[in-house]
């Protein structure tokens, strides 16, 4: 039986990678990647939390966020593309329209 | 089983820094391909086997495909064409090739029988349905809408728009 603050660990050093991707990449594919990354921290640590009482709600929790990951995946990747043909790049700061 | 979970947590964490960090986007692909797969390899040392033949097949599987759509959907024309010949040299597989082979020997370890793998409290596929199917039924469903949302804006948005060129 691995021991649950180890996987809670281990969650939380994909959570500081992912953070760190998204906060230090400017190109959005990457950004995307590091997003994935998120998404796996956060299932892993309800894994942990489904295993360390041995429920299967765990699980099912993890479910629910493939679903809400492959949607985002989905939508972000069409908006890429349509980023992509309009500013003939992928740099975030091309896109900040809204924080001027 | 201490030993097996911290090679597969070391694996996905070099994999996922190597992920974050590469500069192009097939590298950083195959590194979190790995990371993916030494996560699933996590999910079955902690007894979630479902989740962890799901994080193969779908995370794996069907959003690193998605991902190599849009790379090679964004790199048209004979410069990216000669890009592109440069990335898949067979040399920039040897990292992920690597990493991916230890995870496959540590797995074929674990399946073995007598690594000790049986202790290790398993909560089957047969539970998690049962559970999502009764008190999660409401939120299986929302899932579902959330989905068909999805498929219906990535369809609206990626087609291109109204008295847009391209």
């Amino acid at each position: 039986m691995t021991a649950t603050p180890l996987v809670l660990a281990l969650a939380a050093a994909l959570l500081v990678i992912g953070v760190t991707g998204v906060l230090a990449r400017r190109n959005l594919m990457f950004v995307l990647i590091s997003v994935e990354l998120l998404f796996n921290a956060a299932g892993l640590a309800f894994i942990a939390g489904g295993a360390h009482w041995a429920q299967p709600d765990g699980q099912v929790m993890y479910l629910l966020i493939l679903a809400v990951s492959g949607t985002e995946t989905a939508v972000a990747l069409a908006l890429m593309l349509r980023v992509e043909r309009r500013f003939g790049t992928l740099d975030v700061d091309a896109v900040s329209l809204l924080r001027d | 089983m201490e030993l097996e979970f911290l090679l597969a947590a070391a694996l996905a964490i070099f994999s996922g820094a190597m992920a974050v960090t590469r500069f192009s986007a097939v590298h950083a692909l195959l590194y979190l391909i790995v990371a993916l797969l030494a996560l699933a390899v996590c999910f079955a040392l902690l007894g979630a086997p479902f989740a962890a033949v799901l994080q193969v097949i779908i995370y794996a599987g069907a959003i690193t495909v998605l991902f190599v759509f849009v790379v090679m959907m964004l790199n048209l024309g004979p410069a990216s064409e000669y890009r592109e010949h440069a990335w898949l040299q067979p040399g920039q597989w040897r990292g992920p090739g690597l990493l991916a082979s230890l995870l496959l020997a540590e797995i074929v370890y674990v399946v073995l029988p007598g690594s000790g793998a049986e202790e290790t409290l398993q909560v089957d596929a047969k539970a998690v349905g049962t559970v999502l199917f009764g008190p999660y039924l409401v939120i299986v469903e929302l899932a579902s809408l959330l989905l068909l949302a999805g498929l219906v804006v990535a369809w609206h948005v990626g087609r291109g728009g109204i008295g847009e060129t391209g």
